[in-house]
């Protein structure tokens, strides 16, 4: 266990339960950062307001609001990013939340590993970056400033929807990306309900960028939420 | 008549407990129902306004709320102070031709609600309009609503003593109110004075009479009338004091003086005197505290004519209204018919009115009196003298019968052309032939029409074949005497003929008429018998109702506070005093609507389906032409309603058995899962409970692989944990019916893509044979569902297969729908388990391999809740195949490949 740097980020995590508390307090304490603990929404809300934390962990039900309402609340004066944390089977609620604001999503049960992926991804995506010129993953590259995807060095040929799917998603690399969100990104806010345009494309274009449509390697399919592309 | 023995054994004496719990209930009812006092008179003039305001106003006095619904002071100034202040209800105006009548009015009266209401004079006739025809019939209603009523009510309007007051007085009372009503009674006041004094009243000008009726009352308030009238209003409270003593004796246990196996058989028919006998039979069971029943006979040998069954039904309408049962027998023989029932049902007495016929008809038919007198055997007869001059019911309009001139017509141009042909061919027909001919126009005839005119072409026939074809021609005088017995032969035969022609045809007509209605009546009970819902009784019972009586039919319930429409045939134009109607019905379980008593002024005939409990359901139909339906019909419509109660109570009972199996397998699946979860949960919980306690306790001691192993086990375990939770909740989101099937389009390579992610860790090396249509439609599932079905497939080929083993998916489009096949190639699924493997909890016999037998169990529920299939198949070369079958739905809207229009 690494001690606690007052130059680390600060992580208020929001749960009722004292053992996912616990667990969480330990584990991120040892990753070095520091943690803050709210156990209500009301909490929650203070304490962001009084101690400015870099991230926010949220489980979405709470004994006296859900963070679905919280992360509206927040994103109404900050941009900090939350990450929520819900039960398998609401994914309904995540889908919510992630419109409402959130940046990321957990399904509990999860490991360590995958809390504090999800966790670098949003803290860098929460930090203003010089915009790249080239994204690479593994063998695929997209070089925005020339509008060209290849893999392996052979151009791949992607119709503009396609295009502008891949680019989007490499963008948020690590991030998970509703169906409301990318429809609205390409389509336009008119097209938010029609999330098949959405999978038609994205196989289409699993077909040309992956090895294997079938078991992708960056394309991931978050189910009955979105897509993510995996992070490099 | 045997008297049952006098029990004297003290053991015998002793209440019977369950009596005394009836009567206690009994005695609570009385107390917590809506009271109602009568006050009692003989004659108008008495007091009894006066009396029921001296004790409305002690009540008030008490703190009572009293309303005065409707009372008629007639100008009398004392009756008028008593009414000061009481609260008097507004009159309802009902407009009448030019006039408007200023009548109670029951609604405003049901909604003021006041703890006792006046409502004076119980027999009035209601305006036409009001909700009911009769004021009674407003008490009964407002009785039922908890409102204790005070009514006022003179003897000559009791139906039971109707006839007798009209013999005292000779004036007949139209208005009359039923006897059950004074049974109801919870008390009654009897207001007497003496007949002098009244007459003194009546001479002082105390007494109230209206201008149209002076002439009639003189003749009433008579001195000898008003001592009869007081005599029978004072026996009247008598009796009922009696009863009420008895039913006191009974209450208190004691033993009554005697005990009542009286059984009273009244025979009606369609003669006016049987409305006398009706009643007699009523006074008598009423004395002798025995249950009565009014038989009628229906012989095919004499079939009723429409005004005798008009009468018939008035006779049997009051047979109900006094409280008695009507029975229906059939049988060629009345009197058998009638003694046959007699003694099957113990009856004791039978009630049956004096002939008045000729003798010769007796002889003839032979006489129904001596035929039941004969054979009555112990059961004693109380032959009633029948009053001719009793007016007949009034019950009915007069049935208008102008002379049809058409059947007469065809008999006078039969006899015309019989005559004609006879004459053409005198010279060469003989005498005999030309009476055949006649015989022949008088058969015509009678086949043709009715009775009538069948006599008046024999009549004509004598008349022509004896001025034309008998010397002296021309004349109506016979030369020869033996003519006359030609003559009368040929009357004779004529009218015998068109006699037994017409008998022949009605008895056909019945029976067709018969025969209609049986098999409509088993074509509904085949029907009904294979519908087996609520929705599918009353969509038979509403189709069969609307072609059998030729009009619109609706059926409605009520449950709790909710009416709700269930069945519904033709143009039923909404009509909102049709939807009163219905909800007067449904509230009340009561006929009422057009051709009833209960708001007769409505276009619709409503019918109470009597099911036994729970919703209360009533049908409503749109005779056509708004004509009221005959008393046939009517017969006929409740046994439609009685058959659909019948088979509403069965889908009831059905739907109550089929929730007690839902609960016994709910039950049986809560203790497989209990199982379930105590073994197989326990087990991964065990061995993390184990890895963990061996790091804390003994980490030191452990080499670094060996913890690093031990923290795997953790982790594994861990995992195949939340696996078995995530399945024993869908399990019981499917079995609870509440998995919410959110149907997206979605590529199936989407699908299979996400759940071989999820598996890749598990999958590890495997090969994947994936053959998958690039033309294959989307599927429009629960993406979520869907990917649960393709991971429970997977895992259980991982978990059955050798790991080096390939899993194929392939997937095919079928013109009935997507076809997609997960084949493994490992040992196969055990045979003894067939299609058992999707059941719940059912697992293959394989050691070592966790799992709670759910995957498959939960692969079908999901199916099935897409409307899919899944079944089990063995893999060409062994191996086991789950072939799934989804059905096609027609595609999305077009997907451009650029921006769809904004």
């Amino acid at each position: 266990m690494t001690t606690t740097d007052p130059l680390s980020p600060l992580v208020l995590i929001v749960e009722d339960e004292p053992q996912m508390r616990r667990f969480l307090r330990t584990s991120l304490g040892a990753h070095g950062y520091r943690v803050l603990e709210a156990g209500t929404a009301a909490e929650a809300v203070m304490l962001t307001t009084s101690h400015n934390p870099a991230i926010l962990l949220m489980d979405l039900g709470l004994p006296d609001g859900d963070g679905i309402t919280v992360t509206r609340t927040l994103r109404d004066w900050t941009q900090v990013p939350i990450v929520v944390i819900s039960a398998r089977g609401r994914e309904d609620d995540k889908v919510e939340a992630l419109d409402a604001g959130a940046d990321d999503y957990l399904t509990k049960p999860f490991g360590v590993k995958e809390l504090l992926a999800r966790m670098r991804v949003a803290l860098r995506h929460a930090a203003p970056e010089a915009p790249e010129q080239e994204l690479v993953f593994g063998a695929l590259r997209v070089d925005l400033s020339r509008r060209l995807v290849t893999r392996d060095g052979v151009e791949i040929h992607l119709t503009p929807i396609e295009y502008k799917m891949l680019t989007l998603l490499a963008r948020h690399a690590g991030k998970v990306l509703t169906h409301r969100q990318i429809l609205k990104e390409i389509w336009g806010a008119n097209a938010v309900e029609q999330p098949h345009y959405v999978r038609v494309h994205m196989a289409e274009l699993r077909k040309k960028v992956e090895q294997d449509a079938a078991r992708p390697e960056w394309l991931l399919t978050e189910p009955a939420v979105g897509y993510r592309m995996r992070e490099p | 008549m045997p008297k049952p023995a006098p029990d004297t054994s003290a053991e015998m004496r002793r209440p019977d407990p369950d009596a005394l719990l009836a009567r206690a209930q009994a005695a609570h009812l009385r107390e917590h129902r809506a009271k109602l006092k009568v006050f009692f008179g003989f004659a108008p003039g008495v007091g009894k306004t006066f009396r029921m305001l001296q004790v409305a106003r002690d009540v008030a006095a008490l703190g009572t709320e009293v309303l005065v619904g409707t009372l008629e002071t007639h100008g009398r100034a004392e009756t008028a102070r008593l009414l000061d202040g009481l609260t008097v209800l507004p009159r309802q105006e009902i407009p009448y031709g030019n006039t408007v009548l200023a009548e109670f009015d029951l609604d405003a009266a049901l909604k003021a609600h006041p703890k006792v209401l006046l409502v004076d004079e119980l027999a009035h006739s209601n305006a036409p309009g009001a909700r009911h025809a009769k004021r009674w019939q407003d008490v009964l209603e407002l009785l039922e609503a908890g409102i204790d009523v005070y009514t006022t009510l003179n003897v000559q309007h009791v139906e039971s003593l109707n006839d007798v007051v009209a013999q005292i007085t000779h004036v007949q009372v139209r208005e009359t109110v039923p006897d059950s009503i004074l049974e109801r009674a919870d008390e009654i006041e009897l207001v007497d004075i003496s007949a002098d004094e009244l007459l003194a009243r009546l001479r002082a000008g105390k007494v109230y009479l209206p201008e149209q009726a002076v002439r009639a009352a003189q003749h009433f308030f008579q001195r000898g009338n008003l001592l009869a009238l007081r005599e029978l209003a004072l026996r009247r409270t008598a009796e009922r004091v009696d009863a009420d003593v008895l039913a006191q004796r009974a209450d208190e246990g004691v033993e009554s003086p005697w005990r009542t196996t009286e059984r009273i058989l009244v025979c009606v028919g369609p003669a006016p005197a049987s409305a006398r006998l009706v009643r007699t039979a009523r006074r008598l069971a009423t004395g002798l505290h025995a249950p009565w029943f009014a038989a009628f006979v229906e012989s095919p040998l004499h079939p009723h004519s429409a005004e005798n069954r008009q009468r018939l039904d008035a006779h049997l309408r009051l047979v109900e209204t006094l409280g008695g049962t009507v029975v229906r027998l059939a049988g060629v023989q009345v009197s058998s018919a009638l003694l046959d029932y007699a003694r099957k049902n113990n009856v004791t007495r039978i009630v049956i009115g004096k002939p008045t016929h000729s003798r010769l008809r007796d002889f003839v038919r032979g006489s129904l009196l001596d035929e039941v007198v004969r054979g009555s055997g112990d059961i004693d007869l109380h032959v009633i003298s029948a009053d001719e001059t009793a007016p007949a019911a009034p019950q009915g309009p007069p049935a208008a019968s102008p002379a049809p001139s058409g059947p007469y017509g065809f008999a006078l141009a039969a006899v015309a052309a019989a005559t004609g042909l006879a004459w053409l061919g005198r010279g060469a027909l003989p005498a005999p032939d030309t009476v055949m001919l006649y015989l022949l126009s008088i058969m015509a005839v009678a086949v043709r029409t009715s009775q009538g005119p069948s006599i008046l072409a024999a009549a004509l026939s004598v008349a022509a074949y004896d001025f034309f074809f008998v010397p002296p021609f021309f004349t109506f005088s016979v030369s020869d005497a033996r003519h006359l017995l030609t003559f009368a032969t040929m009357f004779v035969v004529g009218v015998a003929m068109s006699t037994l022609m017409v008998r022949t045809r009605r008895q056909e007509q019945d029976a067709r008429e018969r025969e209609a209605r049986t098999s409509s009546l088993f074509a509904l009970s085949r029907d009904l018998s294979g519908a087996r819902d609520e929705a599918a009784v009353t969509a038979v019972l509403c189709g069969h109702v609307a072609s059998a009586f030729d009009c619109a039919v609706r059926v409605v319930a009520r449950d709790s506070a909710q009416w709700r429409t269930l069945a519904q045939t033709g143009p039923w134009l909404t009509d909102s005093s049709d939807d009163g109607v219905l909800r007067w019905v449904v509230e009340h379980g009561r006929e009422a609507g057009l051709g009833t008593e209960t708001l007769p002024g409505s276009r619709a005939l409503c019918l109470p389906i009597p099911v036994a409990e729970g919703n209360r359901t009533a049908l409503a139909i749109l005779p056509p032409g708004g004509r009221a339906l005959d008393s046939q019909a009517l017969a006929s419509l409740r046994t439609y309603m009685a058959q659909g109660a019948l088979a509403l109570e069965r889908a009831r009972l059905a739907g109550v058995v089929s929730a007690v199996e839902l609960r016994a397998r709910t039950e049986e699946m809560r203790s497989s899962l209990l199982s379930a979860v105590s073994h197989d949960l326990r087990t991964p919980l065990a061995a993390i409970t184990g890895a963990a306690t061996t790091l804390r306790d003994d980490g030191q001691a452990l080499q670094p692989s060996e913890r690093a192993d031990l923290v795997e086990a953790i982790c594994e375990e861990a995992d195949r944990l939340e696996r078995l939770v995530v399945n024993l909740l869908d399990m019981t989101r499917l079995a609870s019916g509440q998995m919410r099937v959110k149907r997206e389009w979605v590529p199936l390579e989407e699908m299979v893509g996400s759940a071989l992610t999820r598996l890749e860790t598990q999958l590890g090396k495997r090969d994947i044979h994936l053959r998958i249509p690039p033309r294959l439609p989307m599927l429009h599932v629960d993406p979520l569902l869907f990917e649960q079905v393709l991971v429970n497939l997977l895992e259980n080929a991982i978990k059955y297969t050798p790991p080096d083993s390939a899993l194929e998916i392939l997937a095919e489009e079928k013109p009935t729908g997507i076809v997609l096949l997960v084949a493994d190639h490992g040992p196969g699924l055990d045979p003894a388990l067939g299609a058992h493997v999707f059941d719940k909890f059912v697992r293959g016999q394989h050691t070592g391999i966790g799992g709670v037998g759910l995957g498959l169990a939960i692969c079908k529920g999901i199916l099935d809740a897409h409307g899919g299939d899944i079944i089990a198949l063995t893999t060409p070369g062994g191996g086991a195949t789950f072939r799934l079958e989804l059905p096609l739905t027609p595609g999305p809207s077009a997907i451009s490949d650029e921006a769809p229009p904004p």
